[in-house]
Formats: structure tokens, C-alpha cells, sequence
């Protein structure tokens, strides 16, 4: 059972999230093993298992990230390297993980790393260069911006991706699945480069 | 019988334990036999006699050695954790061969782990919940702290299961509080609970919606509460006392400083100066003022720590203070006006005009509130079928990957029961093992978090590294308490899953204790029953027999002469079935059945072995009063009993 089934949702990316905590406490009435523990052994076992399925799916859709995510990977789409989950994971490591440099960002981007390297320089060496720090303050509210842009074509997509499905139209559909895997390639990889510039900033 | 579904609630706290249920939909808390509702968490062990509670408390002042408190600290703790704590505890480890190995204690001539003492506690409540009812209680709601790790649940769970009780669902100390305030009104809303304790601290934030108390998020410190207020006054005072009366700090001396160091915080709570006035042996008395001023200064630290969990959680649940409508205080250190002032200035409370509720006593209000959740687990009554607790685990669990690394598979505050699914191969060709390490805790690197278990998955197949696909499940339940399976999908076998607790029981220890532990005194019970049972069976069988050359039996009909045959043949058949309910059904049948014959006896004025069963059984009910007390409840004092002597010698350590 996918996550949209448990709440009789269609694959969908636009949700009502009042409409869907609503569904997820009247399912969770239904399902949640504090409603079973009178029951067989067996009814308890499975009362757990359906309630931490419920739980995971509603955890998953109520989050529009997530769900985006969680709806690539059902759709086929390898999206491992570009989750949230493994940039954490590579970050905590200490691995660089293979990160495709959107191309619209990648002029900005390499300026960026050169100010970054320049930054962690003069901080080692006990020097603070004002006028870097300037720049890079400007470089962080201008990716903090792409940012927030990119969440709004995020949910343009959602409308096309709705619309695709509504219309069963595969191209289409295609065609929006490309867009969001770039879009969210481009989310983790602004996410990176304003940690990094925040820690050296700091 | 409604009663045999009777569940109660249990708050096991670190300085205090109380026993409730709910009655006529209003959450009631059981008194003991001294009338108090509060059970100190206190064991004394003397020979062979076990002391809980208030008469365990004089021990503690007299031979400390004997005695025990607040082993809630303990529970689910290794060596290193404890070390610190024990400067100020009278407590005497046993040695243990591994770091990570469950802590041994010795009391009196005792070695007991920490739940076995806390089984000794939940006995107790137990017992006294049966003397309450005149019935065996055995089904059970424990309250943990809601920041209490795996392993600290799993030897809460440990403890109920060895003092013999069925424990039906752990729930954390601050939804419970939330639960009990949420009942009697039909609150709507986001409320903060901020549960400051003897031993623990803990902070939730709830959404109340239409019966349904959702946790958003949870944060504390398992190792933050009274007794280390207690800590930091003792230390004074002992410091004191070495340097000024040049007196050593003995272990009964400890004691009786602990015992003056609580009155003084307890005073101090409503008065602004209280005073040490201690009679310390060899003509030499302590005497010290101490102003509530003083007072705060010295434990502003200890409150202090409580700031950073609250804004945590808030910061967690994405809502600013003023989000809060309503903050609850739980805990015996909530009394504390400087705590009170700390709340309300982390829920900007005042300056929105608003107070934190204290309406409910906060040393009951956590067993109430199990009290309530044990009524929803047993089917629930017309004043909790609408509530549904959806609580969360509060810290993230991840394995550890190459380099030490932590990967997260649950985030903390994820809503249990919550599962992942996590896919491992094997490193060398013909690898039948795969050991996983599972960690608890926000750290990164594997060694910085709680070590919960080593699983090592066996029986894969031999193939090819890196061929086997095997998934591992992880599941935590509504206790938030881990359960792993596994299963390699290409052969699609059930993998083995060995576990090795860190700090904790193995299930085979827990085991054996229970065999060992005074729940043989409920095995005992059942046991007794069915003899009991079986005796009473055979007499009226043989009463029936005897009767049928009675002159009363040929006014029967022929239809009630079968009845009594039929009745008797399901009687005899449910004596070879060994279980006493069936056998007590069965009698209850062939008591019907012949109902008439004995009227008809009774009539030509003849006693038989019939009416004497009756009278003997409305006697035995005559116990069943509310303040009666249990027929098997003095089992467990009584040593010249024999389930008495099983339970002591039960208490000696395994050779």
C-alpha cells in the first residue's frame, strides 16, 4: 500500500493538509493499538503495524518536501543522491557526495566557493576581511532568495503534475517529473552552499 | 465479571509511586494500608524480609546499607553512566564484568538490578491495589518519563513483568498529566507540559482536537529533578558539618542530612527562611539558617537546565511561546517558586495574562492521568471512548555506518508506533552474520549516542558479497519500545535476529527472574485456585452422587434429572482441563442445575454437602468489599507461607 492509499488519495501533489490531519485522526481512531489491547495477540501485531504505516504516510504527505520526494521515488525516479536524507548522511560523513551543479547556478556558484575558500583563509590566519564578508552576507540573502524562489516553482509543478494526472496525460507528466528532480537537485544543493556560507560566517 | 478487566494505572516515580483507577469516569488514586495515596519508592531489605514504601524509609535512616530510593535513576544504566551520581547514594554496586552490562546492587545481603528493586516497588502498588478490590490485579498501565531512552523503557517494562504484571501499554509521564487535565473539560488546543520531577525532567507540547491528544513534540534530561536540588544542599551541609563539627559523613549521617535537606526545600517553597536544626550524635547538633533567597541562588543552575529542553521542544513543534494556550506543571519540584517564575517567563505566561495550571495535585496528577489510559486499553468507559493518545518517540534512532557514523532512520518526534526499512548485504563472499549496531540520540557519530542493541542477523545464505539483499525492519511501538525483524529477500528466509541489550536484561534473565521473583506468587495463585477449584468441583460432584439416594430427588422431573447428569458430565470433563475458570463456570452450571434439588433438600430440612458449598462460597464473596483485604494479598508478608518462602528465597541472587 502506497502512502496516497492509505488515505484514498490519488497520486497527487496538491493536498489539503487540514482535510488530511482530519482523515489521519479518524484513521488513527481505527487503527492505533491502544484501541486493540484487549484483543488477541495477533490483532495487537497487526494493529501496530497498520498504525506505524499510517503514521509513516502521514509523516511523509503532510510535509510538501517529502511528499515530493516520496512521489518521485514511486514514479521510478532515483532520487537517492538528492534527498534530504543522503545529504545529510554524506555530510555527517564527511564524503563529498555527487552533487550535479544545476547549470543555471553554476557561475554563481563557483564565484561563491572561490569567496568561501578566500573567507576560511583569512579566518585561519586570524584575519577578518570586511569587505568579503560584505560580499558573502550578499551572496547569502541572494541564495537565500533563489531559495525561496525555487520553492515556488516547486509548487508550480505540483499544479502541473496534478493537472498531468487529472488529464492522464503521460508526456506531460513526464515533463513536470524532470522538472521537479531538477528543482529539487537545485533545493539541496542551495541548502548546502548556505550552510557552508553561514558556518564560515559565523 | 467486569472486575477481571480491570487495568490500573501506575505512576513508578523516583521519589514517590502511587497506584490509581478510574472509577464512575473520574480517575481515583488507591490508598495503601496507612491511608496514603503516595508510596515512597523506597526498598529495605532486612534477611528475608522485603520493605517498601514508608516502613522502608526508617531503614534508610537507621541502616542504610539496607535500604534503597530513587533506583528509577538506574534503570536502564550502565556503569560509567551512574558513577557521579553515586557520591551522594548510599547505594553499593556489585561488580559487573562488562561497562555495558545491567547494573547490580547490594542491598542488605542482596544483589538486585534496578528492576527488580522497581519490581519490588510496583508489588507494592500491586498489593495494595488488591486490598483495595479483593481482587488479583494483574493488568497495568506504567508512566516513564517521556524522554526515557529505549533501554530505560525496556527495564520498566522488565520491572512490571517481574512483580507479575501484565503491563498493557507504557505511557510517558507528561501525556498522562495532559490526559488527566484534558478529561473532566473538553479542552481544544496547544498546551505545554512541563514535568519537573524528583529524578527526571520532561517537556511536551500537545495538540488537544476533538478528544484526540496529539504530541508535537518532547524534549528533557532522564538525569535532572529533586534530588539533585537535594545534591547540591547536602553537599553544603556535609561540608559543613566535616569542617565546623568535625564530624564524618557516615552513611547514617547522609541520611539524616538528605531526610533535613528535603524539609528545609519543602519549607522553603512557601516560607522565606527555614532552619537545619540536626542532632548528630556525640553531643554535636548542625544548626544553619538557610533563606529562600540563599536557597535560590545555590539551585539556580539545576532550574536553569530545564530552560534549554523547553525551548527545544517549542523550537521542535515550530511554535513560538505565545503559541502556548495552556502550560500544565507536573512534579513535586514545581512547587518551587523559582521554578514557577522560569516557566512563566519560558511561556511568556504573565505578559499574555495567563497562569500555568497547578489545579490537580502535581504529585497525583501523572497516575490519574494512567489511571485514564488504562480505562481507554481496557475498552474504554463513556468518559474516555472518545480519547486517543498519538504519542511520539523523543529521540531519533539511526545504525551505525562505516566510520562510527550515525544514519537516522526514525527522526525523534515521529508519531509511534513508526516503522523504517533499511536494506544491508553482506562484505565477503559466503558471510552467513551481519551484526547492526543501533543507537538512540541527536549525535552524529555513533559513540556520542545511546548504544540500544547489537543485532546480529544470522542464517543468510552463503553467497556472493554483496548478492544477499537483506531488509531489516525496525518498528517502534506504541511503548516506544524497538522490535527488529529481518528477512533476506532473495532466499526470502527469515533471518535470525540475535539481541544483545546494552545496559539492559536479556528476555532469557527476565525470565528467570520472574520464575524466581515473587510473581511465582501468582503463579502460585493460579495454581491455588485450580486446586481450589478442583476440590470444590469433587466435593459437590460427590455431594450430587449422595443425593440421588436422597428421598428429594425423585420430586425431580426427568428433564432436570438430565440437566444435573449433563451438568455434572462437563464438570468432571473441566476438572481434566486444569483451568480453574472453566472449572468454576462448569460448578456455576451444575449449581443452577440443581438449584431445585436443594430447595427441595432444604425443604425436608436436611443440610447436604450442596448448601454447605453455597455458604462457603457467599462467605469467600463476602471479602470482596472495597477496603477488604485480599484474600492472597498477606502471601507475600506471611514467611511461614509457602509462596512467601518462595518469593524470599526467590529474592537471592541465581549461583
Amino acid at each position: 500500500m502506497t502512502h496516497f492509499e492509505i488515505f484514498s488519495l490519488p497520486r497527487r501533489l496538491q493536498i489539503d493538509t487540514a482535510a488530511l490531519e482530519k482523515s489521519f485522526y479518524k484513521l488513527s481512531r481505527q487503527f492505533h493499538p491502544d484501541r486493540f489491547a484487549s484483543r488477541p495477540a495477533a490483532e495487537q501485531v497487526a494493529a501496530t503495524e497498520n498504525s506505524s504505516h499510517l503514521n509513516d504516510a502521514y509523516r511523509a504527505l503532510r510535509d510538501p518536501i517529502r511528499r515530493t520526494e516520496y512521489l518521485l521515488e514511486l514514479e521510478g525516479v532515483e532520487l537517492e543522491e538528492q534527498s534530504v536524507k543522503a545529504t545529510e548522511t554524506a555530510r555527517i560523513a564527511g564524503v563529498q557526495k555527487k552533487q550535479i551543479v544545476p547549470p543555471d547556478l553554476l557561475e554563481e556558484a563557483f564565484e561563491l566557493n572561490m569567496q568561501l575558500e578566500e573567507m576560511k583563509m583569512a579566518k585561519a590566519a586570524g584575519d577578518d576581511d570586511p569587505q568579503l564578508r560584505k560580499d558573502l552576507e550578499a551572496a547569502q540573502t541572494n541564495f537565500s532568495g533563489l531559495l525561496a524562489a525555487s520553492q515556488r516553482q516547486l509548487e508550480a509543478e505540483w499544479a502541473s503534475w496534478d493537472a498531468a494526472v487529472d488529464s492522464g496525460d503521460e508526456r506531460a507528466k513526464d515533463a513536470a517529473k524532470d522538472e521537479m528532480v531538477a528543482l529539487l537537485n537545485k533545493r539541496s544543493y542551495l541548502r548546502n552552499l548556505l550552510r557552508d556560507v553561514t558556518a564560515v560566517l559565523e | 465479571m467486569a472486575e477481571q478487566n480491570r487495568v490500573v494505572g501506575i505512576d513508578l516515580g523516583t521519589t514517590n509511586s502511587l497506584v490509581a483507577y478510574l472509577e464512575g469516569g473520574v480517575p481515583v488514586v488507591i490508598p495503601g494500608e496507612d491511608g496514603s495515596s503516595l508510596v515512597p519508592s523506597v526498598v529495605a531489605v532486612e534477611g528475608t524480609q522485603v520493605t517498601v514504601g514508608n516502613g522502608a524509609r526508617g531503614t534508610l535512616l537507621t541502616q542504610p546499607g539496607n535500604a534503597v530510593y530513587s533506583a528509577k535513576r538506574l534503570m536502564g544504566r550502565g556503569m560509567d553512566d551512574v558513577r557521579d551520581e553515586l557520591a551522594l547514594f548510599p547505594f553499593r554496586l556489585a561488580t559487573t564484568e562488562h561497562a555495558d552490562d545491567v547494573l547490580r546492587l547490594q542491598v542488605g545481603d542482596r544483589t538486585l538490578t534496578p528492576p527488580e528493586i522497581s519490581a519490588l516497588v510496583l508489588g507494592q502498588l500491586k498489593k495494595n491495589a488488591e486490598r483495595y478490590f479483593g481482587q488479583p490485579v494483574t493488568r497495568a498501565v506504567i508512566t516513564v518519563p517521556a524522554y526515557f531512552n529505549d533501554t530505560q523503557r525496556q527495564a520498566t517494562k522488565d520491572a512490571g513483568r517481574i512483580a507479575g504484571l501484565d503491563v498493557l501499554r507504557l505511557v510517558n509521564e507528561p501525556t498522562a498529566a495532559a490526559l488527566a487535565y484534558g478529561l473532566d473539560r473538553k479542552k481544544e488546543g496547544t498546551i505545554a507540559v512541563y514535568d519537573f520531577g524528583g529524578g527526571t525532567f520532561d517537556v511536551s507540547i500537545l495538540k488537544l482536537h476533538d478528544g484526540i491528544f496529539e504530541v508535537i513534540a518532547t524534549n528533557g534530561d532522564t538525569h535532572l529533578g529533586g534530588d539533585d536540588i537535594d545534591s547540591l544542599l547536602m553537599h553544603i551541609a556535609l561540608d559543613e558539618i566535616g569542617n565546623e563539627l568535625g564530624l564524618s559523613a557516615t552513611p547514617e549521617r547522609v541520611q539524616a542530612v538528605r531526610k533535613a535537606v528535603i524539609d528545609v526545600k519543602i519549607a522553603l517553597s512557601v516560607d522565606d527562611a527555614a532552619k537545619f536544626d540536626l542532632d548528630l550524635g556525640e553531643g554535636k547538633r548542625y544548626q544553619r539558617a538557610l533563606t529562600r533567597e540563599q536557597f535560590e541562588t545555590v539551585i539556580a543552575p539545576v532550574i536553569a537546565r530545564t530552560a534549554g529542553p523547553s525551548k527545544q521542544a517549542l523550537k521542535d513543534a515550530g511554535l513560538l511561546p505565545d503559541a502556548i494556550d495552556e502550560v500544565v506543571l507536573v512534579g513535586g519540584s514545581t512547587r518551587i517558586p523559582a521554578v514557577r517564575r522560569l516557566v512563566d517567563e519560558v511561556f511568556a505566561l504573565s505578559a499574555r495574562g495567563k497562569r500555568a495550571h497547578t489545579e490537580l495535585n502535581p504529585d497525583e496528577v501523572v497516575a490519574l492521568g494512567a489511571a485514564v489510559q488504562a480505562d481507554i486499553l481496557a475498552g474504554g468507559s463513556a468518559a474516555t471512548s472518545e480519547l486517543l493518545l498519538l504519542d511520539v518517540t523523543p529521540l531519533s534512532l539511526g545504525i551505525e555506518a562505516l566510520g562510527g557514523v550515525v544514519a537516522k532512520i526514525i527522526q525523534r518526534n515521529s508519531t509511534i508506533p513508526a516503522s523504517a526499512t533499511e536494506h544491508f548485504t553482506t562484505g565477503v563472499d559466503g558471510q552467513t552474520n551481519v551484526a547492526i549496531h543501533v543507537v538512540q540520540g541527536e549525535r552524529e557519530l555513533a559513540k556520542d549516542c545511546r548504544s540500544l542493541a547489537r543485532f546480529d542477523l544470522k542464517n543468510i545464505p552463503p553467497m556472493t558479497a554483496g548478492m544477499p539483499r537483506i531488509e531489516v525492519k525496525f518498528l517502534i511501538d506504541a511503548n516506544g519500545i524497538l522490535q527488529v525483524s529481518a528477512r533476506e529477500q532473495r532466499s526470502g528466509q527469515a533471518a535470525e535476529v540475535e539481541v544483545k541489550p546494552s545496559y539492559g536484561l536479556t528476555d532469557d534473565q527476565v525470565e528467570e527472574m520472574i520464575l524466581a521473583s515473587f510473581d511465582f506468587a501468582e503463579d502460585d495463585l493460579n495454581q491455588r485456585q485450580l486446586i481450589e477449584a478442583t476440590n470444590e468441583a469433587n466435593t459437590i460432584l460427590e455431594a450430587v452422587e449422595k443425593g440421588q439416594k436422597h428421598a428429594a430427588w425423585q420430586k425431580l422431573t426427568g428433564d432436570e434429572i438430565e440437566k444435573i447428569h449433563a451438568a455434572s458430565l462437563e464438570l468432571k470433563a473441566s476438572i481434566e482441563g486444569k483451568d480453574y475458570k472453566t472449572i468454576r463456570s462448569a460448578i456455576d452450571s451444575l449449581d443452577k442445575a440443581t438449584h431445585r434439588f436443594a430447595e427441595l433438600m432444604m425443604d425436608t430440612a436436611v443440610t447436604s454437602a450442596l448448601t454447605g458449598r453455597t455458604m462457603a462460597d457467599a462467605g469467600d464473596k463476602l471479602g470482596e468489599g472495597p477496603s477488604a483485604p485480599h484474600p492472597f494479598a498477606a502471601a507475600q508478608i506471611d514467611t511461614t507461607d509457602e509462596s512467601a518462602a518462595n518469593a524470599a528465597s526467590a529474592l537471592k541472587p541465581k549461583a
